[in-house]
């Protein structure tokens, strides 16, 4: 017993300040992580949020009086200057269209202009366009390259091709999409035969390079997660190594399979350089694959350099930022939560 | 015998598509190599730019990307390698904080680079910088614009989660016993830490620092706009300087450049150059995640 309480002595005798002091610093610098995804929230929205503001002085201006609610936003340096534009504007034209959140939802993308419009439509469509062309090339063959990795490939073979895939994934975007630029819209073009090299299709197989490692990577240890049990119990039964890769580890696998597509898509959404690079670059309306489009990340990137501070362009791009950072962190979080918790299910329940 | 063809073709389809992957691995390689070869040499790796830019070296890009990377490593491997200890040594898994930390992290993984481009501009320069500007020079624009700081800090939190996953999962090769063994000598907590657990996990800290270094090295979006710049006469030499980057320099010679056929030649061999740095760096990490996990098992 009274050894016992010796240490308990002992131990508390061994409160030190270094190690206090430590486990403080330690704790509080891993917040950090915490606090820049706050930061990223809140400085990307209050970059966006001016537009909603000066709509509504906007509006008040052409009701009322233009001075009255020129004083009343007399308050924020910014604000006044935009508003000024705003307010100039509409005095011109006297019309509702250049209030930026009426012509956000119009057909045509043109910041820079006299009578700027920037309706987001032709963006979404292009950036619509180039994902689905991206995630119809990778995920197809990163799934099946992924299936031949885990279930056909000698262990030898596998050792290699695992680290060989992976390689790509340190391909910079940048090299990745200069490659696209120089060779494989060339290549593409004599196969094909369509009209302008840089399109949707090109900057879209492009991205899905992008994003192969991600989804072949990902599901390659989604179907390596499936028990040994599952598949020694379907080779006993007289199944083909085939029949057990389709019928019984890939259904298991499944929902880390959606996952690893999930975050692949996330890659290709978000990619910048690649799409600056290689989609053409023009904001069109157009169901075609083969014409030019333009993304919503590589608006940001090719227009954010040349644009005024504090302008309305500078708003509307800060809010396209806005939107793909939370259409990311939606699909971050889904394949965070969602997937993770219907795996752990179903093993459960299956054990 | 029907069953058999199946499983011949299904095979064979899947194997195609893994050499299609590795073909195009392969050919965007090979196609770097052979239009970037004749072209590398000393003095384009040693020179300026010259004739806008038409003709001459890359120096300047080169040196911009390593001082850009050196400020990113060294701001985001001590936080990474502390969120780590914190994660693997004190984080209680089931705990809201440690979940949370770990979603965060996961986060600034996905986040699409261009953000922490707007984020930069919006956080770094408009914010920070405005602030500093006004305190410090009483409003005198310095560090309210681009520079290779702003540039270096952007990158460093982009690379911070690779820094983080890399040490923690080295730190968790740690075997258990040589904790235990130290705390049972009387070390504290953070004695073993220092003298148990971080000496152990020197490769692990190593692996992450080139990773980040690699991945840092590689990234255009986040520099666009907080600090790359298309031609600078001079070599950075102050924090608030701008600079040239290799990967800036590709974007911009093969898509703005005025003479885009002409300097070709450059373009390629450039690419070459970033290619290599990031491939080397990659491989020296795998090699040594490799010889990690070895010890894991």
């Amino acid at each position: 017993m009274s050894k016992n309480e010796d240490i308990v002595t002992f131990n508390k005798k061994k409160f030190r300040f270094s190690d206090w002091f430590a486990e403080k610093v330690i704790k509080a610098v891993a917040f950090l992580s915490i606090a820049v995804v706050i930061l990223i929230f809140i400085f990307v929205f209050r970059e966006a949020f001016p537009i909603f503001k000066m709509d509504k002085k906007a509006a008040a201006s052409t009701e009322t009086l233009v001075q009255e609610s020129y004083g009343g936003a007399g308050t924020e340096n910014s604000t006044v200057k935009i508003a000024d534009n705003q307010v100039d504007n509409s005095n011109k034209r006297q019309t509702n269209s250049d209030k930026p959140s009426s012509t956000l939802l119009s057909k045509t993308w043109m910041p820079v202009s006299d009578n700027p419009r920037y309706g987001l439509w032709p963006l979404f469509l292009g950036t619509l366009k180039v994902t689905l062309i991206a995630l119809l090339f990778a995920a197809p063959i990163s799934i099946l390259a992924a299936i031949y990795t885990s279930m056909f490939a000698k262990p030898r073979i596998r050792e290699i091709i695992k680290p060989v895939i992976e390689l790509l994934a340190g391909f910079p975007s940048v090299v990745i999409g200069f490659f696209a630029l120089m060779v494989m819209a060339t290549v593409l073009q004599n196969i094909f035969g369509y009209a302008s090299r840089l399109n949707a299709f090109v900057g879209g197989i492009a991205m899905g390079l992008a994003a192969i490692p991600i989804i072949y990577t990902l599901t390659e240890d989604a179907l390596t997660a499936v028990p040994k049990t599952f598949i020694e119990a379907s080779l006993g039964l007289g199944a083909s190594r085939r029949q057990t890769a389709f019928y019984v580890i890939l259904p298991a696998a499944v929902p880390g399979i959606f996952a690893a597509v999930v975050l692949g898509l996330g890659r290709i959404f978000g990619e910048t350089m690649i799409a600056l690079m290689a989609t053409g670059n023009a904001a069109m309306i157009s169901m075609n694959p083969f014409d030019s489009v333009r993304t919503l990340s590589a608006t940001i990137g090719a227009e954010m350099a040349e644009v005024v501070f504090g302008d309305t362009h500078y708003n509307v791009l800060f809010l396209i930022g806005s939107l793909l950072f939370i259409f990311t962190f939606a699909l971050n979080a889904l394949a965070e939560f969602y997937f993770k918790n219907v795996v752990i299910r179903k093993y459960q329940s299956k054990k | 015998m029907n069953r058999n063809i199946k499983d011949t073709i299904v095979e064979s389809i899947t194997g195609m598509c893994v050499l299609m992957i590795i073909f195009i691995i392969v050919s965007i390689l090979a196609i770097t190599i052979i239009g970037g070869w004749p072209n590398l040499n000393w003095a384009f790796l040693s020179e300026f730019p010259r004739e806008g830019m038409t003709k001459g070296g890359i120096f300047p890009a080169i040196v911009g990307t390593a001082i850009m990377t050196i400020i990113m490593a060294v701001a985001a491997v001590p936080f990474g390698v502390i969120t780590a200890i914190y994660l693997a040594e004190y984080a209680n898994e089931k705990s809201v904080i440690a979940r949370t930390i770990r979603f965060a992290v996961k986060t600034l993984a996905v986040v699409p680079s261009i953000i922490f481009g707007l984020f930069g501009l919006g956080f770094f320069i408009g914010f920070v910088g405005k602030n500093l500007d006004s305190l410090l020079s009483g409003g005198e624009l310095r560090w309210a614009q681009p520079n290779i700081l702003w540039a270096s800090l952007t990158m460093a939190l982009l690379t911070l989660p690779v820094v983080i996953v890399s040490v923690e999962e080295a730190i968790r090769t740690i075997p258990r016993d040589m904790r235990e063994a130290s705390l049972a000598l009387g070390a504290t907590k953070w004695q073993t830490i220092r003298k148990v657990v971080l000496p152990g996990s020197v490769s692990g800290i190593l692996t992450g620092t080139i990773l980040a270094v690699s991945r840092g090295a590689g990234e255009v979006a986040p520099i666009l706009f907080t600090g790359a710049v298309y031609f600078s006469s001079h070599l950075p030499h102050s924090l608030s300087d701008q600079f040239m980057s290799l990967g800036y320099h590709i974007y911009i010679m093969s898509t703005q450049s005025s003479n885009v056929d002409a300097t070709q030649p450059i373009q390629f061999a450039t690419t070459l150059v970033l290619l290599l740095l990031t491939f080397s760096l990659n491989a020296i990490a795998v090699i040594l995640r490799y010889r990690i996990r070895k010890r894991a098992k």
